[in-house]
């Protein structure tokens, strides 16, 4: 029985996100709270295996699956090496958590009826993002990544006041557009080559460089996946998407989605495109770094005058993709480990702070930053959490965001990019800001008396719990950091060392 | 529309026909255009059509709601099975080679077309949803 | 020069139909006309794909074997699996997104985007219906 699950684990992992979301309004028909479990055990199952492939392949260098038998370039392979295994762990655990915060916080947001159909999408939301990461085939990929911006689409719908429908609207335009231009460029790519494998896409391609379809190519690829990542010229649709959806998607979505299309990037750039070799006289690696800093600083700048907790921690996470991207963009190992590191510990942040935003919201059915006055007294240990997590986003040394900055600096100064350096140090310094006014607003101000009367409510221990087991995680990984450290600086290795693929 | 003859009269005459056409198009998939997706929506178009003719309360009471969830999940589930199904004779997954029939060749056969069966009904279930959910009244 | 649009002649219908579409998404306010927008931006993109699988000569991707000839020359059949499933996801698309809007009608009692704006900034933030 082991073995079957060690031989398939690359499919396995996706499947029982198909099983699940198809038994989850069956068994919703028969009792409503049934289909809860069928999530939480999916998620289970499926964060037990990527741990697994992530040992696995920890030790024993990377595996294949083909789909059907059929070899690739012919047919549609799954291959799983140590990014890729990671960056599963990290959306698995996240998912994983969130419908342990949800048992809690969905009762008392989405309707009774729904509730089934909820948690399928969900689901199915979690599936695509683990099936863009696992598959070798970039029309695959393509594949998954519709999936999963459709479920997004969905979940965002179920918010609890009217404007989440605009705002999914807002997210569902723009999203297409994104996915129609990676399609071009899909398109464009096998008219060069005749061939959707990664491995094989990357030996064809050795010669054609300077031709303009390949360019072409290239440019309507970073264009559509920097739309669905949300950088900064192209980001209008994600302030209002987190706002306005249900505190548990606001948690997975931050952690994840936009993580897994700079996944992409990464993966496309790094083994098909070579960033290392400016081709044809442009320096992609220059143009990404330049871009993401602009992002770093526009996200932490418009987030200083948000009024509303849930949309300044939004602006924070449109900045804070600007470091995972500047760390991978910079052909360097320790930058590229840190950039890999940010992956993780903004996942683990970020969530954290969105558990955070959505146990106010429990308690005080508002998020605005002007209601939280005096929080502090009245619920301590939720912001005794949120000052920690605080703490952790400014990149305070103990904590987990300290580790990734150093080794993104660290990478900057070795690689020679003495521009980022000081773009980091500032915008840490506008993140010390927006967050220390909140920080402010929770501790040192008196609560008005209005406040006091809504009070008995009391926030859930599933809430609170989930929130606390990251919290702990990201002191966890600040004071030992071997172990995130050490599996990110062999996948920097593995990746940059060979070219175009190993 | 519910008191024109001619349309009456044409509608029951043809919704067989179209359901067959259906059939049809899913079972010659390998040697003519058509497949399980094209299926799918020729079958529920004919419930499309009833809808449009006689009324839509006349049409969800030919397809009820409970009917249609489950079939939503069923057509899925035989396709994610199947895959399953070689997994557990010895293949990979979705190998139809390792069925257990008589040689490879006709299990390759067999398997496509069960595949398509399934896409076919979740497909039919999927857009008959979507036009009861989008046409009107649907309690919540 | 004719040669350079003649040749090509593909690429200039796709090309067009796509900024066609674009525009409709950017610069009309009633959504409906967004989602009609963005269908005639995917579909030039299909458009553009089938295009390129065609082979001089070639002809139907279904095997036959004639007696006259000696050998066929098919048409290259893997674009046309390719945009089979974009449509799904087009039509998908499409239909969450009417969906959406027959949610905003409910609520807003609008369906153009600069009304359905005025109407939250004046009583921002109700529970949806």
């Amino acid at each position: 029985m082991i073995d079957f699950f060690t031989a398939h684990a690359p499919v396995l992992a996706i499947v029982v996100f198909i099983f699940g979301a198809l038994l989850a309004p069956v068994l919703g028909r028969i009792n409503n709270s049934l289909s809860y479990y069928c999530a939480l055990i999916t998620t289970a199952l499926s964060f037990m295996l990527s741990v697994y492939l992530l040992v696995s392949v920890y030790n024993n260098g990377p595996l294949e699956y083909f789909l059907g038998g059929w070899k690739p370039p012919y047919g549609i392979e799954y291959r799983v090496d140590i990014l890729n295994s990671f960056i599963l762990s990290v959306v698995s655990f996240v998912s994983f958590l969130s419908i342990i915060y949800g048992y809690g916080s969905i009762k008392a947001e989405i309707y009774d009826k729904r509730r089934p159909a909820f948690y399928s999408v969900y689901l199915l939301f979690i599936g695509g993002m683990m099936g863009i990461l696992i598959t070798n085939d970039i029309f695959n990929m393509y594949v998954f990544l519709e999936i999963t911006s459709l479920a997004g689409y969905a979940l965002i719908a179920m918010g609890r006041t009217r404007y989440s429908y605009m705002a999914s609207f807002n997210y569902l335009i723009l999203g297409s557009i994104g996915a129609t231009f990676f399609l071009i460029g899909i398109g464009y790519l096998y008219m060069q080559t005749g061939t959707l494998n990664l491995t094989d896409l990357a030996q064809r391609l050795q010669g054609h460089f300077d031709t303009n379809v390949v360019l072409v190519a290239i440019a309507f690829i970073i264009v559509g996946l920097m739309l669905k990542m949300a950088v900064f010229p192209l980001h209008f649709w994600l302030p209002d998407a987190y706002t306005y959806s249900p505190s548990v998607i606001s948690a997975a979505m931050a952690g994840t989605s936009t993580k897994v299309a700079a996944y992409l990037l990464i993966r496309l750039m790094y083994t098909i495109f070579g960033i290392q070799a400016d081709f044809s006289g442009i320096n992609f690696s220059g143009i990404i770094i330049g871009i993401s800093s602009i992002t770093i600083l526009a996200g932490s700048i418009i987030a200083i005058s948000q009024t509303d907790l849930k949309r300044m921690l939004a602006f924070s996470s449109i900045g804070q993709i600007g470091y995972i991207l500047i760390g991978t963009a910079m052909v360097n190992k320790y930058a590229f480990a840190g950039g890999l590191l940010h992956i993780l510990n903004h996942a683990m942040m970020k969530t954290a702070l969105f558990m955070v935003a959505g146990g106010f919201f429990y308690k005080l059915t508002s998020t605005k930053i002007s209601d939280l006055k005096g929080m502090g007294r009245q619920m301590p240990f939720t912001s005794t959490m949120f000052l920690i997590l605080s703490l952790s986003m400014v990149g305070i040394p103990l904590t987990v965001g300290f580790i990734s900055k150093w080794y993104i600096i660290l990478g900057a100064a070795q690689s020679g990019n003495w521009i980022v350096v000081p773009v980091i140090l500032l915008s840490s310094l506008l993140t010390a800001i927006y967050f220390g006014r909140v920080v402010n607003t929770l501790f040192f101000k008196e609560s008005e008396a209005s406040n006091t009367e809504t009070l008995p409510v009391k926030i859930p221990y599933s809430m609170i719990g989930s929130t606390a087991v990251l919290v702990f995680l990201c002191i966890f990984f600040g004071i030992f950091a071997y172990l995130p450290a050490e599996i990110s600086l062999k996948a920097a290795e593995n990746i940059i060392g060979a070219m175009p693929w190993k | 529309m519910k008191d024109d003859v001619i349309l009456r009269t044409i509608t029951k005459f043809m919704l067989p026909f179209i359901q067959i056409f259906a059939f049809y198009t899913l079972a010659h998939g390998e040697i003519s255009p058509g497949g399980g997706f094209q299926a799918g929506v020729i079958f529920s178009s004919s419930f499309i059509l009833i809808a449009l003719v006689f009324g839509k309360n006349n049409a969800r009471s030919k397809m009820p709601k409970s009917v249609n969830d489950i079939l939503l999940s069923t057509g899925d589930f035989i396709y994610a099975f199947t895959g399953l199904f070689c997994i557990f004779t010895g293949g990979l997954f979705l190998e139809y080679g390792e069925l257990p029939f008589h040689s490879a060749k006709e299990g390759n056969h067999i398997g496509m077309i069960i595949i398509e069966l399934g896409v076919a009904i979740t497909v039919a279930a999927v857009m008959m949803t979507i036009f009861f959910e989008i046409a009107g009244k649907e309690d919540d | 020069m004719i040669e350079f649009i003649a040749d090509k002649y593909n690429f200039w219908i796709a090309i067009v139909l796509m900024m066609i579409g674009f525009y409709a998404i950017i610069a009309k306010h009633n959504l409906v006309k967004k989602v009609i927008g963005l269908n005639i931006f995917q579909t030039s993109v299909f458009l553009f794909y089938i295009s390129i699988s065609k082979i001089n000569g070639g002809t139907a991707p279904i095997i036959w074997h004639p007696e006259g000839h000696a050998e066929v020359v098919y048409d290259n059949p893997l674009p046309h699996v390719l945009i089979l499933t974009a449509i799904v996801v087009s039509v998908s698309v499409t239909a969450v997104a009417l969906g959406i809007i027959v949610k905003l009608y409910k609520n807003y009692g609008s369906i153009e985007d600069d009304e359905i704006k005025m109407r939250e900034l004046k009583e921002p933030e109700l529970d949806s219906k």
